[in-house]
């Protein structure tokens, strides 16, 4: 019987900017390579939360849609929690990255809840951190991406980042932290999009999905010449 | 009211410096003016009598701008207008120097100028227009503009400064209820054509539209069919491409509010002969190979791109200077389902990049160059129809080196 793997898209249609579905397309490529098969379902405001997830991606959006989104994910905040603490990988990019910590306070001073996946919070400030970004991290070694936000950042002292900036902002463009990590739960600001250039953070999200499903405990390999190359490129780009 | 003879002669002289040191286009000229004569621009274009002409979008800006010029041309007016690339403020100032005479004069009816969406905003606090076009609102260039919605205010404040006519995009949601003190009309497409032009959030917001003064009603190739009032039109269009016929619509309209004792059917025939704008579906003719170079700046222009232009024997470039857009993520927004399956050669300082765009859509790339010159030595081999996909820096890089190896 040959595996499958849910992927749960939250908000496909709010939270669609800066290519962020391509962390989609590279989920379902990379599990399609090893001929597992990859079913993406989206979730939108008001929908139905859906049964046996195996991976939570959501993506960056305008402020507006960010906006519009927060209610309806509070609204299933429960669930979701509940599959951070199982395990559950997941994948939030920008504004829901922001949204997966406590608050998100405006520039006008208006307190966004976020459902506290992330301990952490964001304020909206006046300038822009944006530019490509170079990360060194524990886990996956060198990510490459770009990050375009106003929101800074804070983790609470409990909450490990992504990664340790090399160049660029970060959370905040202060702490040399970037995005966070809990469980197999990670929130970054890099768009790029993130995971076709970096590769083992797709495969490991992959890889967490198959374990917890079917008790595999290893990967098969797969060509990453191009996207090494491209990370390459990218990480060497100015600011 | 002219401007200021001291002005005039020192924009003149810098000007002059500029291109003999060999910097022709260069911005100084602009840059100084700027400085030292804050109503320069204001004064040369104030004495236009027909007044200034925006055409600001996202997309077809220099095309649409280019359609009008010639229009407004085949009907004898003077026409000032920027040139290709310069699309801000001080390229506008830089056009003016080259056009004005010693005494600061310019021998123009009307001025039709290509703006930048932000720089159009600035443009508009100094110098009012009488008659504006707003094509559209796209994702383009997000590490500049950040947000659609602030795009679309930047468009909206045109209007807001366009005391003759302001002609919109009526297919656009984000601009349909843009205000304006002046007169507001539409342009768009009919019912049949909608689902040709992907819209870029999901359309539909919206579900009334404005009845449209000029409406591309339907097109096969080059003949478009065009209504306006109770009439149909049919026209060969000198261009080719889908959203050229859709630019020429909003032409039209435009020019139909600059000269309102026109009819449509004296515009025809010079409808037939506007040939492609630079670097925007230009043809060239390289050793027997047919090279047709299309520039892509966003998603829904590179969808509507490979639907216009459905070659085989393809070669995609992508540079990330400021001019291309800094982040390249926008690749992965493009529906690339449409492209053929085996991609030649892919290019530029981000071949790397559309090279793992592309492996994510199962397709084959032939080899990946990052410079131009060795990459068209590749792809250029053999006769027949080949199609080059360049973002902005790369498409000047490339017609250069193909102006210079063969026929235009």
């Amino acid at each position: 019987m040959s595996q499958e793997l849910k992927i749960l898209h939250l908000y496909p249609e709010e939270m669609n900017l800066y290519g962020d579905r391509g962390n989609v397309l590279a989920l379902v490529r990379r599990c399609e390579w090893r001929g597992i098969r990859a079913v993406v379902v989206p979730h939108e405001i008001d929908g139905r939360f859906p049964e046996g997830v195996d991976i939570v991606f959501g993506g960056g959006g305008q402020d507006s849609g960010q906006k519009r989104v927060a209610g309806d994910l509070g609204r299933i905040s429960g669930g979701i929690r509940g599959m951070v603490e199982e395990g559950v990988p997941m994948l939030m990019i920008c504004g829901m990255y922001q949204l997966f910590g406590e608050y998100f306070k405006t520039l006008e001073g208006e307190i966004i809840r976020g459902i506290e996946v992330f301990e952490m919070t964001t304020v909206g400030g006046k300038e822009r951190m944006a530019g490509n970004v170079v990360v060194e991290s524990e886990r996956f070694g060198r990510i490459v991406g770009y990050e375009n936000h106003s929101g800074a950042t804070r983790l609470s002292r409990f909450l490990s980042p992504l990664g340790q900036v090399v160049r660029g902002s970060g959370n905040n463009g202060e702490d040399g932290q970037e995005g966070a990590i809990r469980e197999n739960c990670i929130g970054t600001y890099l768009h790029g999009p993130l995971l076709p250039r970096n590769p083992r953070i797709a495969d490991f999200l992959i890889l967490e999905a198959l374990r917890r499903k079917y008790g595999v405990s290893r990967l098969e390999g797969v060509d990453d010449g191009v996207e090494y190359l491209a990370q390459g490129v990218g990480g060497k780009r100015p600011r | 009211m002219r401007p200021k003879r001291s002005s005039v002669l020192i924009g003149k002289t810098i000007r002059s410096v500029s291109r003999l040191r060999g910097g022709a286009g260069s911005a100084l000229p602009g840059l100084v003016i700027e400085k030292i004569d804050k109503n320069f621009m204001k004064d040369c274009l104030s004495q236009l009598p027909r007044g200034v002409v925006v055409v600001s979008g996202t997309n077809g800006k220099t095309t649409t701008t280019k359609i009008v010029v010639e229009l407004l041309e085949s009907r004898g007016l003077k026409v000032f207008t920027n040139r290709t690339g310069s699309n801000f403020v001080r390229g506008v100032i830089a056009a003016l120097l080259e056009k004005i005479d010693s005494r600061g004069r310019l021998d123009a009816d009307i001025a039709v100028l290509e703006l930048d969406e932000a720089w159009a905003a600035k443009f508009v606090e100094i110098v009012r227009p009488k008659y504006s076009l707003l094509l559209n609102v796209m994702r383009d260039q997000l590490d500049r503009f950040h947000e659609i919605d602030r795009t679309a205010e930047l468009l909206a404040k045109i209007a807001k400064a366009t005391e003759g006519v302001t002609v919109v995009n009526r297919e656009d949601s984000r601009l349909v209820g843009v205000e304006s003190p002046g007169e507001v009309r539409f342009y768009g497409l009919a019912e049949g054509l909608r689902a040709e032009f992907p819209g870029e959030d999901g359309g539909g917001r919206r579900l009334v539209r404005p009845t449209a003064s000029v409406v591309l009603e339907a097109l096969d190739g080059k003949m478009a069919t065009f209504r306006t009032g109770q009439k149909s039109y049919r026209v060969k269009l000198g261009m080719e491409g889908v959203y050229n016929a859709y630019n020429a619509a909003g032409a039209m309209a435009l020019v139909l509010a600059i000269l309102p004792e026109a009819r449509f059917s004296e515009f025809m025939p010079a409808l037939s002969s506007i040939q492609s704008a630079f670097g925007r579906g230009e043809e060239f003719i390289v050793e027997g190979a047919r090279v047709r170079l299309v520039l892509v700046k966003n998603p829904a222009g590179f969808q509507l791109a490979l639907r216009s232009f459905p070659t085989k024997e393809v070669m995609i470039a992508i540079n990330d200077s400021y001019a291309d857009g800094r982040d390249v993520s926008w690749l992965y927004d493009v529906d690339f389902s449409g492209l053929t399956e085996e991609i030649a050669v892919v290019s530029g300082v981000r071949a790397a990049d559309m090279a793992l765009r592309l492996k994510y859509d199962n397709k084959k790339v032939g080899a990946i160059i990052p410079e131009f010159s060795p990459a068209l030595k590749k792809f250029l081999v053999g006769s027949g129809d080949k199609c080059i996909f360049a973002t902005y820096t790369a498409m000047l890089s490339i017609r250069r080196l193909l102006s210079g190896k063969g026929i235009e």
